[in-house]
């Protein structure tokens, strides 16, 4: 066994630097649209491009609602008027009212942090960005996040997917046998506005139709960055607003 | 026509005369033969088919149109697809089941009872499948085209006490429920393990937790929407997925695909496939507790999906596909790139097999566990790597080339022992294939436009098909005359798989579960839908 501890040693550390410095690495990001000015004429036929309503004409141009986005590349590509494109992935947001919920988290599971995931009718894409937190590049137990398989023992419960009717009670059943304070994090577009499938006979559209969210991670996937920025909001560790100087720069590679 | 389907046609005629029409068609719908019957001839002719022709079940199309039109997907190497047709009247909801003589449509038509209300008579096991009976009321079928999924249904309130259905009946057997939540980040299913003490003696899997009703979503809708649902039907065999339909669309419209999309459809569709590899892989070894394999096959994979992101803007290869080719041009420069990442990980993945091999603990989880013959994987119709571990030949990029593989120089491994180990054996040589189509294609990329400009979309009917990472993916669509989706039919190789899936979960030691569902690599999203 003995080849396992060397190959170990041998690959050294590898996790990002992330939440300290910016992760440069391409392909770490799919980027998402940004706010754009463009004349009405434009702006206009770039919205009806986007089959989700992500993209809103406004008198300046377009804005997006990036909880609907999922990433079609519709508004940048095979256009005559792409969008700005953000290609950093702190997207996170912790909901208003949050903190009035309940007792906050306190100092205390700011470094340790047990998150119960449950996958409420995903496509398989964000429950496989969650797992890739674990792989050696994200390494979330560096920063006191940990995944546990019971809800006895969660602070955070961690939802991806549309919420189906048939998860609709194991769900429930999962976020109240978690011990108070705790916390709801919706991870991708689909757990925030269904997205892509809107809401149907067998979709809720949306994860805060069944509970109380109090941190929204956008994207189709999210990618583990995104995702890590989420678990930071909620443990108190990132400022709530967007006002973080950390931006991801080179993954501006292939968008058109 | 071929010689195959000459014999055939001979054949049929012989033993039903005119009860069963044989007619050949190489158009829109891209099939090769067309044979037509009253079902009263199904259960015959199917399980003929099946057993003394060695055609392989592909799935089961049903479409309410003027009537019930049901359509047995059927194929085997160089005769391409035949399809059996039945019509029934609408008034009329029964027909005999073929699943007593061809298993492989067991689940199939458990499907259609379920969402159209159908009748198969004969059928052993109807009821409780794609909608759970605990969440919604009998005879719903929503599939039916009376059925408005926009609206909520008023379903019965969840009933928190029902129980699965329990089949192991010997004195002190008890059963062990798992899921739909269960370990770290795992998918929604449910397993009962019913066990009398140490052994688990049957493990059967209740799914659809994740059912989203995509077929009846994308109904009404543009055809481009529904490309971005059927990527989303397995996010980690997206491409896959939007190029079948892609083809399909492309086939009914007669919609010409440049060499240079195709030939880069073909290195993203391999990029994928290697992932989704890797993703096994590094499963397998998490399974067995060998943390630092694990550790090193999880870092593959994100390599993998790093390079996918650099090369497309999306580490899922979402937003690419569109009718024609692909939304945007890759430039000979990146593939390149992605190509000599690949060939890292290749390099990586060697070495770690070799590793693997040499340890023996780890080799001793695997070897003789959660045994697939070939001859029930022929009799369940299991796919992709599930298959081809157990010994046969399953691949549709060898057995119906699509997208220029025909022309692609590769090699389509086997193995024959249908274990633990031999499903990764495959995974790995998979993996290494893969990484060769990458490599040659990204060489000699040719030149041109990476899709043509758009045509008008026609009314009609196609089957578009492409290997998936886990196999046989085929997906029906049907377009009426405002080109709008009238249906929308997808068959997955998860849901193939998953049928299956019990066959190597019978009479095993119960620390081997994770190991047996690591070894197989399904999906719940795409068999779910
Ligand atoms: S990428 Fe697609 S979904 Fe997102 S805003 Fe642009 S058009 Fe809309």
């Amino acid at each position: 066994m003995s080849q396992w501890v060397t190959k170990g040693l041998a690959t050294g550390v590898k996790a990002t630097h992330y939440p300290r410095a910016a992760e440069t690495a391409p392909g770490t990001s799919p980027g998402m649209p940004a706010a754009t000015s463009l004349p009405a004429a434009r702006a206009q036929l770039v919205a009806a491009r986007c089959p989700t309503a992500a993209l809103r004409q406004v008198p300046s141009g377009v804005e997006v609602d990036r909880r609907r986005c999922v990433h079609c590349f519709r508004c940048v590509r095979e256009t005559e008027s792409p969008v700005d494109w953000d290609a950093g992935c702190q997207w996170a947001e912790l909901l208003a009212g949050s903190e009035r919920r309940g007792r906050s988290l306190g100092r205390a599971f700011s470094r340790s942090l047990h998150i119960l995931v449950v996958d409420a009718g995903d496509c398989g894409a964000c429950l496989s960005e969650v797992r890739q937190l674990n792989n050696p590049y994200y390494n979330m137990h560096r920063l006191g996040f940990f995944l546990t398989p019971t809800p006895r023992h969660a602070d955070v419960l961690l939802v991806v997917g549309a919420l189906t009717e048939h998860m609709r009670l194991p769900l429930r059943k999962a976020y109240e046998a978690m011990p108070a304070p705790k916390r709801v994090v919706a991870v991708g577009s689909c757990a925030l506005s269904a997205a892509i499938f809107s809401p149907s006979f067998i979709c809720a559209g949306g994860v805060g139709k069944l509970l109380p969210v109090d941190v929204e991670v956008p994207g189709n996937p999210p990618p583990p960055l995104a995702i890590l920025h989420g678990l930071l909001l909620v443990a108190g560790r990132k400022p709530p607003s967007g006002t973080d100087a950390v931006r991801a720069g080179a993954n501006q590679d292939r968008l058109r | 026509m071929p010689a195959e389907l000459q014999e055939l046609s001979h054949q049929v005629e012989a033993r039903w005369g005119g009860r069963v029409g044989l007619s050949l068609d190489n158009g829109a719908a891209g099939l090769a033969c067309r044979m037509e019957c009253r079902p009263a001839e199904l259960p015959e002719l199917c399980s003929w088919l099946f057993s003394d022709q060695d055609y392989s079940f592909g799935g089961l199309v049903v479409e309410q149109r003027s009537g019930w039109e049901l359509r047995y997907l059927f194929y085997r190497a160089r005769s391409g697809w035949l399809h059996v047709v039945a019509s029934l009247s609408s008034g009329d909801g029964r027909l005999p089941s073929i699943s007593r003589f061809v298993h492989a449509a067991d689940w199939h038509e458990r499907e259609a009872e379920d969402l159209f209300g159908l009748v198969f008579e004969g059928h052993p096991r109807l009821g409780d499948f794609v909608l759970h009976n605990d969440v919604w009321q009998e005879g719903l079928a929503p599939l039916c085209k009376t059925f408005d999924a926009s609206q909520p249904v008023k379903h019965r309130e969840p009933d928190p006490n029902w129980k699965p259905r329990r089949i192991v009946e010997e004195v002190g057997a008890f059963a062990m429920p798992v899921g739909p939540i269960y370990s770290a980040a795992s998918a929604a299913v449910f397993f009962q393990l019913e066990t009398v003490g140490e052994d688990v003696i049957r493990a059967q899997p209740r799914l659809f937790y994740t059912h989203r009703a995509l077929e009846k979503i994308a109904e009404g809708r543009r055809p481009d929407d529904v490309v971005l649902i059927a990527e989303r039907i397995s996010g980690t065999s997206a491409f896959a997925h939007s190029l079948a339909l892609c083809q399909a669309v492309e086939r009914l419209c007669q919609l010409e695909v440049p060499p240079r999309a195709a030939s880069l459809r073909v290195l993203l569709a391999e990029l994928e496939r290697m992932r989704h590899h890797a993703a096994a892989i590094a499963g397998i070894c998490e399974s067995t507790g060998l943390a630092v394999a694990a550790a090193h096959a999880a870092m593959l994979e994100e390599e993998l999906l790093r390079a996918s992101g650099a090369l497309t803007g999306h580490r899922y290869l979402f937003g690419l596909n569109r009718f024609g080719g692909l939304s945007t041009d890759l430039d000979d420069a990146a593939c390149g790139r992605a190509a000599a990442a690949t060939a890292w990980v290749a390099a990586k993945l060697a070495a770690l097999q070799g590793m693997l091999s040499k340890s023996s603990s780890f080799l001793d989880r695997l070897e003789q566990v959660g045994i697939v013959s070939s001859l029930n994987a022929r009799a369940f119709g299991l796919v992709g790597p599930i298959a081809r571990a157990a010994g046969l030949v399953r691949d549709l990029r060898k057995v119906q080339p699509y997208c220029g593989y025909d022309r692609v120089e590769f090699g389509a491994p086997r193995e024959s022992e249908g274990d633990g180990y031999a499903r990764l054996r495959l995974f790995f040589r998979e993996a290494q294939e893969s990484a060769k189509i990458i490599s040659t294609v990204a060489r000699a990329l040719p030149q041109g436009r990476f899709r043509t400009p758009e045509t008008e979309l026609r009314p009609g009917a196609a089957l578009g098909w492409a290997e998936a990472p886990g196999g046989a993916a085929l997906h029906w669509i049907r377009l009426g005359a405002e080109g709008r989706v009238e249906r929308y039919h997808v068959i997955t190789p998860s849901f193939a798989n998953w049928h299956g899936f019990r066959l190597a979960a019978e009479n095993f030691a119960f620390q081997d579960f994770p190991i047996i569902l690591a070894t197989f690599a399904l999906s719940v999203h795409e068999n779910d839908r």
